[in-house]
């Protein structure tokens, strides 16, 4: 079957010859224009169409956003602040930086609705440390619109204000789990607070109710003042609503990103027919499907099991390639849509190699708060580490498998199932690499390329 | 501390951004770092009067995040991705290029007081991998050739000043 063709809502204008990042641009093509009309209607209505749109949050977690903004404490009396999570560091995701960069002024509209829809009064954008010009485009952007009153003290002068400030991170993952985030912003080291009771809608920035969208979801939140709530429920599959920026990278012929309505698009559609398929003379071998902390997914696998099609439960068998790219179908199948980064692997990558590399990663960025995520994504990255460089033994999978499997569900946040994860699903599947390593080394077959 | 003006008035602005002047230690850090080039323990102590804080809250901020630094870098800041997607895409033969151009190790300043090569964690421009940052500026597809095209063009520049 043919690939659908994008559905583009977010990236309507990314790489749009003469498309550029200002205010006028913006106005131009309709900018603003939908924030005019929502600021005519009461606030619940708009939390309304969010919830009918089921709008899923497109950071990682893929929680409904509209349930996350009811469970705000309405009724503390502190204000309430909105915070956008614009961390955008989960290994093989790379879309908000091209609204951030290229169209800005979208995700200001999306904070502004948002902000009038639960009556934040204060917005804060946490961007990482390494978009320095993102930064500084979105300071520029949000100093337009004040000036045209978008934002500022009494917005379109409907007796609203809220204002949005820029926060820059300095470099570290964990600013992307939303708790770490709110420490940062406090100025502090960004470690995870426990849930409960720290629930950011109720205890969370300054103790106050806070919301955490990510920027993508921000951007959703407009498009669905736009059309409303039912009609973003028609685009997609139902539960997984909506499009989804998928950002394709490693080997494939033409990586980048694509915009699709979620889950209309299989996994082999994606690679094969809209990404070009494998590099010339190479078959794919692994892909992961959201992220560097999801579940891999091996070629030739196949997945079993009922599922729910409309009111009935239907089998399916499904190999790689037949994947449906929605939240349910990828969790369905043990691993996760996550943050919407596929990275693909094919024939000439050893997945122990490839594993050291995450582990060397996720050894970096433990926070070292829980001791079973310290201790364990280091030694994970020693072992494997240890395995590539110096003697690698048949029973070292299992010792890395037996490791990850002390760490999953022993920490505050969930860094410790996303620095598990790959090392249960890699070992899992690819038990024959890692106990054959020591003797493919030896037969000294030299790796295409150096990944750790 | 001797800041410059328009630092100064950077600081003073954004101090008022947030409800706690705790807040403002993060943006506090990479105003100085900018002007200065890293955090020194003088401007860890400034940084903690100014913000009515105990230096250990400033310096525990600078020990965790990967960009702060507390020691000065070459004049040019060559910053490689290391993480999956660059690797996939032969980051690591990016990043040697680099450092056996400027005859320098990872984290050092090199010789000539030029560069520091650095290998970091995900650049989020996965799909124009492999990717380097030199100060502020992405450079995306960067293959050896590539790397020892930019090392010649910021040898070239070196030349040129002196």
């Amino acid at each position: 079957m043919p690939a659908p063709a994008q559905h583009r809502i977010i990236f309507q204008h990314i790489d749009e010859p003469g498309y550029t990042n200002d205010l006028a641009c913006y106005v131009q093509h309709g900018g603003y224009e939908v924030m005019k009309r929502a600021y005519a209607r009461p606030p619940a209505e708009l939390v309304d169409e969010v919830k009918k749109s089921g709008l899923r949050g497109r950071g990682g977690a893929g929680f409904p956003c509209g349930v996350k903004w009811s469970l705000l404490d309405r009724k503390s009396g502190k204000p309430i602040y909105l915070v956008v999570n614009a961390d955008e560091s989960e290994p093989g995701t790379f879309k908000d930086r091209y609204i951030m960069h290229q169209d800005p002024h979208q995700l200001i509209e999306g904070i502004m609705i948002t902000c009038f829809a639960n009556s934040v009064k204060q917005a804060y954008i946490y961007i990482r440390g390494e978009f320095p010009h993102g930064a500084r485009i979105l300071e520029k952007a949000i100093a337009e619109a004040r000036a045209a009153n978008f934002v500022g003290p009494n917005v379109l002068g409907s007796g609203y204000g809220c204002e949005i400030y820029v926060h820059r991170g300095a470099g570290a993952y964990i600013c992307g789990e939303e708790t770490g985030l709110i420490e940062s912003l406090e100025g502090k080291r960004p470690y995870p607070r426990i849930k409960p009771p720290y629930f950011p809608a109720v205890l969370g920035l300054y103790q106050c109710p806070t919301i955490v969208n990510n920027v993508e979801t921000l951007c959703h939140v407009k498009y669905i003042a736009d059309v409303g709530g039912e009609a973003f429920a028609k685009i997609g599959t139902p539960n997984n609503t909506g499009t989804r920026i998928l950002c394709v990278s490693g080997h494939v012929q033409k990586p980048g990103y694509y915009e699709f309505e979620v889950g209309k698009i299989t996994m082999g559609q994606l690679l094969n027919e809209v990404c070009g398929g494998p590099l010339p003379g190479r078959t794919f071998k692994a892909v992961i499907p959201g992220g560097s902390s999801a579940k891999i997914l091996k070629f030739g696998e196949r997945f079993k099991g009922k599922r729910k099609v409309g009111a009935e439960m239907v089998d399916y068998d499904w190999a790689v390639e037949d994947v449906p790219m929605d939240f349910d179908s990828l969790g369905m199948i043990g691993t996760m849509g996550g943050s919407g980064g596929v990275i693909v692997m094919d024939d000439t990558v050893n997945m122990v190699e490839a594993l050291a590399n995450i582990n060397a990663f996720y050894a970096h960025e433990s926070c070292g708060q829980c001791t079973p995520c310290r201790e364990g994504s280091l030694w994970m990255k020693k072992i494997s580490a240890r395995m590539v460089h110096g003697d690698a033994r048949p029973e070292d999978g299992q010792l890395l498998k037996s490791v990850a499997d002390q760490i999953a569900g022993r920490t505050i946040c969930a860094f410790g199932e996303a620095c598990a994860w790959p090392t249960q699903s890699y070992v899992a599947k690819f038990g024959d690499e890692f106990k054959g390593y020591a003797e493919a080394k030896k037969a000294g077959k030299p790796a295409a390329t150096t990944l750790v | 501390m001797n800041l410059k003006p328009e630092t100064l008035s950077r600081i003073d602005e954004v101090i008022p951004h947030y409800p706690t002047k705790r807040s403002a230690t993060l943006p506090l850090l990479h105003l100085i770092q900018e002007e200065v080039g890293y955090i020194s323990n003088e401007a860890i102590e400034w940084i903690a009067a100014k913000l009515e804080l105990q230096p250990i809250n400033v310096y525990e901020v600078v020990t965790f995040y990967p960009m702060f630094r507390q020691k000065p870098i070459g004049r040019r800041h060559i910053k490689v991705c290391r993480t999956l997607s660059c690797a996939l895409m032969g980051g690591y033969k990016t990043c040697a290029t680099f450092e056996n151009e400027f005859h320098t190790h990872l984290g050092e300043v090199s010789p000539d007081g030029e560069v520091t090569v650095e290998f970091v964690e995900c650049l989020a421009s996965c799909g124009t991998a492999p990717v380097v940052m030199i100060d502020d500026e992405l450079h995306e597809k960067v293959d050896a050739a590539k790397a020892k095209q930019l090392s010649d063009q910021i040898k070239g520049e070196a030349k040129a000043r002196k």
